[in-house]
């Protein structure tokens, strides 16, 4: 699918869906519907251990549920096997996580170009991926001179900022946040989620965001209470 | 790029990784030098003795005569009189041949009576013949020549005194008749470096007022009158023998084998030294085989660093799965990072090797007369790194496939 035009298919859709984890606690979670169109902005909200995470798990095909539809720009990822789910995964989802979203080894510019190492079809959408990294850096309001330099040695705030600029490399027609501002002041706060939000726009992507945090409810097209969209079950030990 | 970051995930443990990389460098030192010992002894062995078709004596067993006459190690049982060399001697098929009479020594030095042919046609490594780098040959009766080693250990100088003590282990000298430093050999790296060389009718001239091995009491011949005698040797230890035609040596051990007057035996050189070969060969792969133990022992606790290192490792492999990285990616994650310590720890194992021969080849040398080859390494040495390479990334496969089964288990549900 052309990724840049406005494609037809949602960014998400899931339907019918039926997941417990084979092993472990026996967490469980199902969620009859639901529909993320192109460039749209959702915030989903829950409680830890309402099950976000392994929605967006799902979502990005690290795991695959036991019944239904999960469908990201049109392509059922359980259609997929395993390697061309995650093939899929780098071609058309950028993750962005809570906290520790780098390699902290990795220079700044090795940890944006990653997920292109795996995703040929989007290194070809960002053309130049070293200038393109080094825009997005600047556009996130990253001081030049730092792409050379370790992850691990930049602040906080800065290294979600390198988190989005990886996410949104090579434009992705979906970007999925868990989390990302837990772990920032809230002035930094802020100004991520402004560029955050910003960038998304700019590459043309969805933006689904997990968070237990309400205050960010009014920046987003729409917003998702995990209770409303999804039940889950826990069975006892 | 994924090079560099399992470069980077190594520096970023790098106080773990670099003492594992020390221990599999210390193993791999340990593993080539044996290896380099083994072969240099060998090298060393063979290179001792060359051109020399076969060597007779005393019969007892080829190895035994082999160590004795050649290597000067152990001791003839036997003596081989002085009519069965002539006799031998006497054999058409013999282009040259050599007397060598052992027995007694000087300080830890053993003491080789032989003649003047001796410099002429004994050879080592490959042909090369011995040089005197000073003084002169044996000329006089009392002359020695000594090797390099024994002239650097005792500081002798050519004209300085040296006197013969009676057998090898003995309190009892040859004082009343000195002999003077006539030469020293070039360094060989052969038993003619720790070897006093003398003439053979002066180990008879030393030997003249002795009787069944002890010297007979209140008669020392005066030196002068010794000059005069006759001092043909009755029996010599060994004979080194050169044929005209190498298509005649076995028909001349068989005849040597056979000799009806006095039971002999005549070995062929490199066959012996098979043979002995063959006794050491258990010895040498214990050896090796102990310090291929090290090496396994080593790569165990690599596999244990890399083991105990995974926990800690499960949020960096959701990141490699997030961004699109499949499991067999974090499986050639960790055998990379494994064959990069193991390859680490062989360059540096080698190096440490090098080094340590640099440093120690003289004392080596010394001490055991062994002197090793500083060469490049050779194809066996190489294909043992490479082994311990892939041995590396054989043992890292069990972690490997661990991280393999978490990043499938965890997904992006690791909370760290």
């Amino acid at each position: 699918m052309p990724v840049g035009s406005e494609p037809a298919a949602p960014a998400v859709r899931i339907d019918g869906l039926r997941f417990h984890w084979e092993r472990g606690a026996g967490f469980a979670l199902s969620v009859p519907t639901l529909r993320i169109a192109p460039r749209e902005s959702v915030l989903l909200l829950g409680e830890s251990g309402s099950g976000k995470s392994t929605l967006l798990s799902l979502i990005c095909g690290i795991v695959t549920a036991q019944d239904g539809t999960v469908a990201i720009a049109g392509t059922d990822l359980a259609r997929l096997r395993p390697g061309a789910r995650d093939r899929f995964r780098a071609e058309e989802i950028g993750v962005i996580f809570q906290q520790f979203n780098l390699l902290p080894y990795g220079s700044v510019i090795d940890n944006i170009l990653l997920p292109l190492r795996f995703a040929p079809a989007r290194r070809s959408r960002a053309a130049a991926p070293r200038a393109e990294a080094a825009r997005l850096c600047t556009a996130l309001g990253l001081p030049s001179g730092l792409l050379e330099r370790p992850a691990g040695r930049l602040s906080v705030g800065q290294q979600q900022r390198v988190a989005v600029a990886r996410a949104l490399i090579g434009r992705p027609p979906l970007i999925v946040a868990d989390e990302p501002t837990s772990a920032l002041d809230a002035a930094t706060q802020d100004n991520f989620l402004r560029v955050l939000f910003e960038q998304t726009q700019a590459a043309g992507s969805a933006l689904m965001m997990v968070s237990h945090d309400e205050r960010l409810a009014p920046r987003f097209d729409r917003v998702l209470r995990l209770e409303d969209i999804a039940h889950t079950e826990r069975a006892s030990a | 790029m994924i090079l560099r970051l399992a470069l980077g995930s190594l520096r970023a443990r790098a106080l773990t990784v670099g003492l594992t990389v020390l221990a599999i460098a210390l193993s791999v030192a340990l593993f080539l030098g044996v290896e380099k010992v083994r072969t240099g002894a060998r090298a060393s062995f063979a290179d001792t003795i060359s051109g020399t078709d076969l060597i007779v004596g005393a019969r007892s067993g080829s190895v035994q005569l082999l160590l004795y006459s050649v290597f000067r190690i152990g001791n003839a049982t036997n003596n081989v009189t002085w009519q069965s060399y002539q006799d031998l001697a006497a054999r058409d098929e013999i282009d040259w041949i050599v007397p060598i009479s052992l027995g007694d020594s000087h300080r830890q030095f053993r003491v080789m009576g032989t003649t003047p042919a001796f410099f002429e046609h004994y050879k080592y490594r490959g042909g090369r013949a011995l040089k005197i780098a000073q003084g002169h040959g044996l000329g006089d009766l009392y002359d020695a020549v000594i090797g390099a080693d024994v002239a650097a250990t005792l500081g002798y100088a050519v004209g300085d005194p040296i006197v013969v003590s009676h057998g090898l282990a003995s309190f009892t000298a040859h004082e009343d008749q000195p002999f003077r430093v006539a030469g020293i050999v070039a360094k060989t790296g052969t038993p003619v470096d720790r070897t006093v060389i003398v003439s053979l009718e002066a180990i008879e001239a030393i030997h003249v007022d002795w009787q069944s091995g002890a010297q007979a009491p209140g008669h020392a011949t005066p030196v002068e009158r010794i000059r005069e005698m006759d001092l043909t040797p009755k029996a010599i230890t060994a004979a080194m023998v050169g044929v005209t035609s190498r298509l005649q040596v076995f028909k001349l051990q068989r005849w040597i084998n056979d000799y009806p007057e006095e039971p002999l035996l005549a070995v062929l050189p490199g066959v012996a030294l098979q043979e002995l070969w063959q006794i050491v060969g258990i010895a040498e792969t214990a050896l090796v085989g102990v310090s291929g133990m090290v090496v396994v022992t080593a790569l165990l606790g690599m596999t244990a660093m890399i083991f105990s290192s995974l926990n800690e490792r499960r949020r960096e492999m959701a990141i490699w799965r997030a961004m699109g990285a499949r499991p067999r990616v974090i499986l050639g994650l960790l055998v990379l990072e494994a064959v990069l310590m193991a390859a680490l720890g062989a360059g540096l194992g080698m190096a440490l090797l090098y080094a340590a021969l640099a440093l120690a080849r003289p004392l080596i040398d010394s001490a055991f007369g062994l002197w090793l080859p500083l060469e490049a390494p050779g194809l066996r040495e190489l294909w043992g790194l490479l082994a311990v390479v892939g041995a590396a990334a054989l043992a890292s496969l069990l972690p490997a496939l661990r991280a393999y089964r978490l990043s499938l288990a965890d997904g992006m549900m690791v909370r760290v």
